[in-house]
């Protein structure tokens, strides 16, 4: 296939490539460009540069509360899901008993129906059963929503390695908890890292299952929310939207990093 | 567990604070009775059904290119398409507002440039505004599986068809496209089932004609206060999904018998 078109002919899916990304990037942009305007109003044209709407944000006593919450939240749900997940991926990578199929297919079942009826289904279960919604309700439901996506990345990075490395381990006189320590965890430690990190960013970002089973403690997303419908709020909203855009950024550039690494020390220990 | 409580409590029936725990099919005949749920329903199946081919065949091309044109730093690419979903899911459909609004960027950008003297007021509170911002949220759910499978296509098969005398494009139709199939169902399937029911695209950018089928479930467990009303319409819903896919696989299942 001819790749390398002459430059007074330009390639067709180079110029549409390139059309696409300003439509994906062209309206988040926006975002981050109104938050330094020196304007309640979001419109052209632009006023001066402006920090302002940044120092609003850190003293919003609201956001920040929102924002510890939603941080507690993403952190308790990303370590169990991803404990839940290591555990099933386990059992069903290691053991095979019936209704294998079947369970793997039920744990699924929240990646396959629309949130919003996942949402008012634990509504429901959870009023029934008069327990009163708080941010545990909340992070309940994250929970059942995160377990299969723990488990999808678990289940590929066990399926990957050989069985007798554990069972060479066994041999030699370790006793099952010492194996999976030392043999297991190591191995599968990137999906772990890759299941914690999309745990806590779906839990971070969820808004469907907090807007229904939240009281009156909000996470972000429900601050966000809120906050949309007063306009004199959304600069702030918009630096906030910044400043997590930035740090995520940072933050799978990290990972992205120390994934690297574990594959640069794969490689050379000589396994 | 969730799902068994759902389909009872809508056979039960609202009165005031209370549920009148006997079984009943009241909410299922006000379903059927009242037109406005069934034509809303339909309104959000087809409307979801737009999205999903709008999204898929725009992703195509885009993960056709990175899949086979990208030499080196494929990498690359895949992370700036994800990049922008980083935001958060409400401020990616919040930018649409800022960029459709009556004083929004596209009217103001165009007033200041002297291009325009009154704002259209026809971009934004519509199904079209919804359509255009769900295709745009959801970009990323439909290339990366699409991506996934052109990428698994053993190159060779390519080379061969090329080879025994077909021209590009009849080798991109009976070579490259079955054997991409798999990746465009997953896609379709991503896209379509979560935005049959979302409503807060709809109730930030929709107004009152781009209504869907998640703006009535959520207000009769909000204003309307009727929730098994609201779960008998949650269940039809799930119903029609359900339907919806089946035929959708079943179609697609069909179409590659054929082909192969």
């Amino acid at each position: 296939m001819k790749s390398n078109h002459p430059w007074w002919k330009p390639d067709g899916l180079l110029i549409y490539a390139i059309l696409y990304l300003v439509f994906i990037y062209l309206p988040v942009l926006f975002l981050p460009l109104f938050s330094f305007n020196n304007s309640t109003y979001i419109t052209f044209p632009l006023k001066d540069f402006t920090l302002k709407w940044y120092a609003k944000m850190i003293n919003s006593p609201g956001l920040l509360e929102a924002l510890f919450n939603s941080i507690k939240v993403g952190l308790l749900v990303a370590i169990f899901s991803t404990i839940l997940g290591l555990l099933a991926a386990k059992s069903v990578t290691r053991y095979r008993f019936k209704g294998r199929g079947p369970l793997v297919s039920f744990i699924m079942i929240p990646l396959v129906i629309p949130e919003i009826i996942l949402a008012i289904s634990l509504l429901i279960l959870i009023s029934q059963a008069n327990i009163p919604l708080s941010l545990w309700t909340i992070g309940f439901s994250h929970l059942l929503l995160c377990i299969p996506f723990s488990m999808l990345i678990l289940i590929s990075r066990m399926e990957g390695f050989d069985k007798s490395l554990e069972e060479a381990a066994l041999d030699l006189g370790e006793n099952p908890w010492m194996t999976f320590w030392r043999v297991t965890f190591p191995i599968v430690l990137p999906g772990i890292v890759a299941s914690l990190l999309l745990t806590f960013t779906i839990s971070f970002d969820e808004f469907v299952l907090a807007f229904f089973l939240s009281s009156t403690d909000a996470t972000l997303p429900i601050y966000i929310w809120s906050s949309l419908r007063f306009p004199t709020k959304i600069p702030a909203i918009l630096a906030l939207g910044a400043s997590i855009f930035v740090i995520s950024f940072f933050v799978v550039t990290f990972a992205e990093w120390v994934r690297r690494r574990g594959v640069k020390l794969e490689s050379t220990s000589g396994i | 567990m969730p799902m068994l409580v759902l389909f009872t409590l809508s056979f039960w029936i609202q009165e005031y604070l209370d549920f009148i725990r006997t079984f009943s099919i009241k909410n299922y005949l006000d379903f059927f009775q009242k037109p406005i749920y069934i034509k809303i329903l339909f309104k959000s199946i087809r409307m979801s059904s737009l999205v999903t081919v709008v999204t898929v065949l725009l992703a195509y091309p885009m993960a056709y290119y990175i899949a086979f044109r990208v030499k080196r730093n494929k990498l690359v690419w895949l992370i700036l398409i994800t990049v922008p979903f980083w935001t958060s899911y409400l401020l990616r459909v919040f930018a649409w507002k800022i960029m459709l609004g009556y004083n929004g960027v596209i009217n103001s950008g165009l007033k200041s440039l002297g291009l325009l003297s009154e704002p259209l007021e026809f971009l934004l509170y519509n199904p079209t505004s919804v359509v255009i911002t769900l295709a745009h949220a959801w970009a990323a759910f439909a290339i990366l599986p699409i991506y996934v499978s052109l990428e698994k296509i053993d190159r060779s098969l390519l080379e061969a068809a090329r080879d025994l005398g077909e021209n590009p494009f009849m080798t991109f139709v009976r070579v490259t496209l079955p054997l991409s199939l798999p990746g465009v169902i997953a896609a379709s399937l991503l896209v379509f089932i979560p935005t049959v029911g979302d409503y807060v695209t709809p109730s930030l950018v929709g107004g009152p004609s781009g209504i869907m089928i998640g703006n009535i479930i959520q207000s009769m467990f909000g204003k309307a206060q009727n929730w098994p009303l609201g779960a008998a319409i949650s269940v039809m819903s799930m119903l029609t999904v359900t339907l919806m896919v089946s035929l959708f696989l079943w179609g697609t299942h069909n179409f590659r018998r054929r082909i192969a």
